[in-house]
């Protein structure tokens, strides 16, 4: 008897619930449904996370297990990995989903590892069936399409954050309180403190729209005008390509490309960006791509939806007044 | 220059005439910390930087890079297949590391090709190491790794015991170029080659397929009067407005 029940491991932050945690959860609700299994998501954190479970209950999440502890207020690399193996391996589980942000990109594969099991790393898209899950994987910087069988009896897989959209299904979320598997106080590895980044409100991953700038902005002070149209929008991020991180206009978390973020928003905007392949394998997948370029060669255009040529520091803020306009208008 | 990039007739690997292959991003970076560490040894002779890759002869041209740049002696792993099981690539790995007796093992956070960011973080736990993901900044002080990761909006201050395990995210060290004089040295370098020991693959290469191409591109003006024009069209036309 195949197994049927599907594992989603919830991410959190401290004590704020990821959207990465709704991906998951979502995912694996799509695969219990076929299997006729039950969804059970974990919650790791500090006493309290608990409740939280509500939210996961309302993307499908049948069951939510819930493992508090003071050694859990920020990520323990070590107890949560113990933890979700040890669930792993007496559960019986057809499927295990993780979404690979940053967090999730480090303990997939120590989960992996443990229970001796492969694992599927930045899927896009996948099939349970029978015994071998198909999955798709964007390869060589996203320039092919890759397809692979994985067999094992629990499959982990780990989304590319987007992959999946959160969706609601309510379902009945008991909740399961569990100890760490390890003492979180044991562990070797430990996170001494979490930092939020200044002036990061929204992350990449998450903003539905990115305004990105690249070197034809020519200085660093010119990005003042790429914030001001993410804040016209107001569901915006600020994303750069690699000239301006490595020029260290901006930090390096904001790199959107090949050795960065890999991101797909509603909508993308590129300004004073030339369109280099390693800048595109990390932004091509957007839905709608505009480019603002001085240059009418430059490859950017080849992939905009829609383009205007010219001056970015002198389009960009009449772009700002016409978008804080229409949103008025909304 | 980006060569033109094809799938071999086989549907399953990269047509490799006409590319040339290097050492990749973050494996450079790494190796560059690992050099930068040796160096600031109070005896920097009596440490040793080892570089370690599993894949066909091509590689060889790799390590040869790594020492080049300052790197001691090279092992490669020999591997003539395509593989993509991290689980299998990381066994091998660890059992090459067993005997080693290392104080840190760094790997590239990720390769280029597959990009799985999967290996570096199996062969650890194989070998019972503690391992610090994805780190952007390293110290060693007082016999502990003292890293720093990049998350979403945020970063970690991460520490653990040595001997240890990282893989490195960009930002850490931009590799050197190696001299004349490294890379006349890198010749005479020990490059042992071995059998890689790859245990069963569960995760194969089925096919690989070039992305859907997206429509082409539309220029709709120039300058700030194509404003109006652009914002009718994310609002009436994408519907992101």
């Amino acid at each position: 008897m195949a197994n049927t029940n599907v594992f989603a491991f919830a991410e959190s932050r401290g004590g704020e619930l990821r959207r990465a945690a709704l991906e998951a959860v979502t995912a694996a609700r799509g695969v219990a449904d076929s299997t006729g299994g039950q969804v059970h998501a974990m919650l790791a954190g500090a006493p309290g996370i608990g409740g939280l479970a509500a939210k996961l209950a309302a993307c499908g999440a049948d069951v939510v297990i819930v493992v508090e502890s003071a050694g859990l207020a920020n990520y323990n690399p070590e107890a949560v990995a113990a933890t979700v193996a040890a669930r792993l391996s007496s559960g019986a589980y057809r499927a295990a989903f993780f979404v690979a942000s940053a967090q999730g990109r480090d303990l997939a594969p120590r989960v992996a590892a443990k229970c001796q099991l492969p694992i599927a790393s930045d899927i896009t898209e996948f099939t349970v069936s029978g015994d071998a899950v198909a999955v798709k994987h964007p390869g060589y910087t996203g320039k092919v399409i890759q397809s692979f069988t994985l067999r094992a009896a629990t499959a982990i897989i780990s989304l590319r954050p987007g992959a999946v959209l959160p969706k609601d299904n309510a379902k009945a979320g008991t909740v399961e309180a569990v100890a760490p598997a390890i003492d979180p106080s044991s562990a070797r590895v430990v996170v001494t403190a979490t930092v939020q980044s200044e002036g990061a409100k929204l992350d990449l991953g998450e903003a539905p729209v990115i305004i990105s700038g690249g070197r034809g902005l020519k200085e660093a002070a010119n990005f003042k005008l790429v914030e001001d149209l993410a804040a016209a929008f107001g569901n915006a991020a600020v994303g750069a390509t690699r000239a301006v991180t490595d020029e260290g206009w901006r930090p390096h978390s904001d790199q959107i490309g090949q050795t960065g973020r890999l991101v797909s928003p509603q909508l993308y905007i590129a300004c004073g960006i030339s369109g280099a392949i390693q800048h595109l394998a990390g932004m091509r997948t957007s839905k709608t791509i505009v480019a603002i370029n001085r240059d009418k060669e430059a490859p950017i255009f080849k992939i905009a939806d829609y383009g205007i040529v010219g001056d970015v520091l002198e389009i960009l803020p009449v772009l700002t007044a016409a978008v804080k306009e229409a949103k008025k208008g909304a | 220059m980006d060569v033109r990039f094809k799938i071999a007739p086989s549907g399953i690997s990269v047509d490799e005439s006409g590319l040339k292959f290097d050492i990749s991003d973050f494996d450079g970076y790494a190796v560059e910390a690992a050099l930068q560490i040796k160096e600031k040894q109070a005896d920097p002779a009596a440490s040793e930087v080892v570089v370690i890759s599993l894949g066909p002869d091509v590689v060889q041209e790799t390590l040869r890079k790594a020492m080049s740049m300052g790197a001691d002696r090279a092992v490669q792993l020999k591997y003539d297949g395509p593989i993509h099981d991290s689980y299998a690539i990381a066994s091998a790995l660890a059992a090459e590391l067993k005997g080693g007796s290392y104080d840190l093992v760094m790997f590239g956070r990720m390769s280029i090709d597959t990009a799985n960011q999967a290996t570096g973080t199996i062969a650890a736990e194989l070998l019972g190491l503690p391992i610090i993901t994805a780190i952007s900044k390293l110290d060693i002080e007082g016999g502990r790794v003292k890293a720093r990761r990049e998350l979403e909006g945020a970063y970690e201050l991460v520490e653990c015991p040595l001997p240890a395990v990282v893989t490195i995210d960009e930002g850490i060290a931009r590799p050197r170029y190696p001299s004349l004089k490294g890379i006349m040295a890198a010749k005479k370098k020990p490059l042992e080659s071995k059998p890689a020991q790859v245990g069963e693959e569960r995760y194969k290469l089925d096919k690989m397929e070039l992305p859907p191409e997206r429509a082409a591109g539309r220029i709709i003006g120039e300058g700030k009067d194509a404003v109006p024009e652009l914002v009718r069209l994310l609002k009436e036309e994408a519907k992101v407005l």
